[in-house]
């Protein structure tokens, strides 16, 4: 049990990061990001050119997958989403847009990558090995899933207590109320998308140290960043974290209790949540009003 | 006008003068199609099979040409990429018969290889699927020729292997929950009770997991004596094995599907050792000077071999080397399928005097497979070392 609910932890450490982004972005422009995931793998990619093909310091790879995502969100709102959201009041519009830079991010991830799944070095070798089998957990694992926590935790801080934090709390409350008290919601909007696609990059950075990356993984991943979203609320930042250890914990358990029924723990998940939408769909944390 | 003369007497001399140039002009175009997965997590099957489609095609164009009867043809490799969808692979098999392409490699899943099966057998289209079940191949059906061995063929020689050589006992399986996957877990499960092994798991995932300990945590406690990655794609294997060594499972492990030795070795390293594939149909010991030549030439044009298109070699020499025994085949699958239960010609890929014959009479009971030696694989420290050689049929 207790390797169970460590396994959960972990996920979920991971899962809550990657739906950080997604919520960030939506929570500030009331856009979909569907290529959420395609963020992930190319910042997974870039840290396994630079750790994995330059040998280059982890931490510098993870910093170059900052910083490429950081760069290319910021040129993805500034030069389709605000021309769109400016253009158009319908949603659709933003969505269609999203879906298209998916399906673009894939092809161009492919072909700059190929379409082997790429795997790099151990960043920290050894397992820890508790009560004598009772938990295993390989050390690496816990460096992401430590690394995980404390860029969740800078985050929030970040968002807390820092004046550009406030300002994208203050648009993503009030996006009117926020401008007539000086938000400068052009600049802040693209901030926000930058920093939603940066945590993406982080993310895939960190992970490819555990699960490697390949092209095509982009489309799963999203779904997953959705149905944390989901489970905790849409555009709320709490609710992300609580979504994603809450959607890790129910994998691990799942998986281990209902294995002999068939891959059904997701089945299950699925289900549950039509029931859990159905009664409150806001999520957990989401607000009725928006 | 002078200068616009000789500008064109010029390039009439260098059209004459140019090695193969009036031959190519003159030979005839023989096009082979490809359908099959080329992009996605499956990729790496389909690319292996137009990477030695187009290699030996190149080949026999640099020589001239193949020669059926009485007639030199340029070969053309036509691909199409199924993305492992079913819808787009009937596509692709109507966007050959729509181009008058009788002869068509892949696909190389089961479901895409069902859903071509009705446009390949309405319009007269012979197909070679790298996909396992076994209506694909068996009367009535007529039209698609097994290109590899089957998990069914493999499972069994590995697990009797295994139980003779290493005291295997005790047996679960691992699978992705798709049609491919399951199926061949099936036929795994029905082979290890056949030989008295304890099956003590039947497990499966979904097949885009990526962090894989808390499927393999359940799987480990059991402590199964060989834990088997039932049609484990290359891209998922080293995550995997990763995830079952870093749990402490001490147990062998295998799979019936081929794998790429390089993406072991980066995503799972040393924690691969031991594992037990189904390789290539070619080991150094066997492979004859052709096929050194053959993986010189799709290195040069590819940059990296892989052990899996030793196997995927073979299917463009077939359908040549039985078209050109049976010329008139090539507008007339019906001639080709006639002609398969006695075909024989030398296997220019292996040394001695192996032959190309068509099998899969003990499987399907009629022959639709391609011949091509069983070869059983140990990945060790970046390479596959050969465990064991035997044959299909």
């Amino acid at each position: 049990m207790e390797q169970i609910v460590v396994n959960g932890l972990y996920l979920g450490a991971q899962y809550a990061l990657i739906a950080l982004g997604l919520t960030l972005i939506f929570a500030l422009m009331n856009v979909l990001n569907f290529a959420h995931g395609q963020m992930y793998v190319l910042g997974g990619f870039v840290s396994y050119v630079v750790y994995g093909k330059f040998g280059l310091p982890f931490p510098l790879a993870l910093l170059a997958s900052a910083l490429t995502l950081l760069f290319v969100g910021a040129a993805v709102e500034r030069f389709l989403f605000r021309r769109v959201l400016k253009k158009s009041v319908r949603e659709e519009s933003t969505m269609l847009l999203a879906a298209g830079l998916a399906f673009f991010f894939d092809g161009i991830i492919l072909l700059l990558f190929g379409q082997k799944q790429r795997g790099v070095p151990k960043i920290v070798d050894g397992i820890w090995n508790w009560e004598a089998g009772e938990v295993i957990i390989a050390n690496d694992r816990i460096a992401v899933g430590v690394c995980a926590i404390l860029l969740i935790v800078s985050f929030i801080a970040f968002m807390q207590y820092t004046k550009p934090g406030r300002a994208m709390r203050a648009l993503a409350q009030d996006k009117t109320a926020a401008q007539l008290m000086g938000v400068n919601i052009d600049r802040y909007g693209m901030l926000g998308f930058a920093l939603g696609a940066m945590l993406a990059g982080v993310v895939g950075g960190l992970l490819v140290a555990i699960t490697g990356v390949s092209s095509g993984i982009g489309g799963p991943i999203s779904i997953k960043a959705f149905l944390m979203v989901m489970i905790g609320g849409a555009g709320v930042v709490p609710g992300a974290i609580a979504g994603g250890f809450i959607l890790g914990m129910l994998e691990s358990v799942g998986l281990a209790t209902l294995r002999t029924y068939g891959d059904i723990t997701y089945l299950v998940i699925f289900a549950s949540l039509m029931v859990f939408l159905s009664i409150r769909p806001h999520g957990l944390m989401g607000k009725p009003w928006g | 006008m002078p200068v616009k003369k000789t500008f064109a007497a010029l390039a009439a001399a260098l059209a004459l003068a140019l090695p193969g140039g009036s031959a190519l002009a003159a030979n005839d175009t023989l096009k082979i199609g490809f359908v099959g997965v080329t992009s996605g997590p499956k990729a790496a099957w389909g690319i292996s099979n137009v990477r030695c489609m187009q290699t030996r095609a190149k080949w026999v164009n640099d020589e001239g040409g193949v020669k059926i009867g009485g007639k030199t043809y340029d070969i053309e490799i036509i691909t199409w990429d199924t993305q492992d969808s079913p819808t787009r692979a009937k596509e692709g098999m109507e966007k050959m018969v729509q181009e008058g392409i009788r002869y068509v490699v892949g696909p190389n899943t089961d479901p895409t290889a069902a859903a071509v099966r009705p446009v390949a057998e309405q319009d007269g289209v012979m197909y070679f699927p790298y996909a396992f079940p076994k209506e694909l191949y068996s009367k009535p059906a007529g039209n698609a020729v097994l290109g590899m061995i089957a998990n069914y063929q493999s499972g069994p020689a590995i697990y009797k292997h295994l139980k003779e050589n290493s005291g295997v006992k005790s047996i679960a399986f691992l699978a992705a929950n798709e049609s491919d996957a399951l199926s061949q877990r099936k036929g795994g499960v029905a082979a290890a009770k056949a030989l008295g092994l304890k099956v003590l798991a039947e497990d499966a995932y979904q097949s885009d997991t990526r962090d894989f300990v808390p499927v393999v945590t359940p799987v480990v406690k059991l402590k199964p004596d060989l834990l088997v990655l039932s049609g484990v794609a290359g891209g998922t294997a080293p995550l995997v094995i990763r995830a079952l060594r870093e749990l402490g499972y001490k147990g062998l492990i295998s799979t019936e599907t081929a794998q790429d030795a390089a993406q072991l070795k980066q995503g799972a390293g040393d924690l691969a050792n031991g594992f037990i594939s189904v390789g290539g149909a070619s080991t150094p010991e066997i492979r004859s000077a052709k096929m050194e030549e053959f993986i010189k030439r799709y290195t040069a044009d590819h940059g990296q071999y892989d052990d899996e298109s030793n196997t995927k070699v073979y299917a463009l020499e077939y359908i040549l080397e039985t078209l050109k025994a049976n010329p008139k085949a090539l507008d007339d699958v019906k001639v080709f399928q006639a002609a398969m239960d006695d075909f024989s010609a030398p296997n220019p890929y292996l040394k001695g005097n192996e032959k190309l014959q068509y099998v899969g009479n003990s499987s399907f009971g009629q022959k639709r497979q391609l011949g091509v030696p069983m070869v059983v694989t140990e990945y060790r420290d970046g390479e596959f070392e050969t465990l064991f050689v035997t044959k299909a049929d």
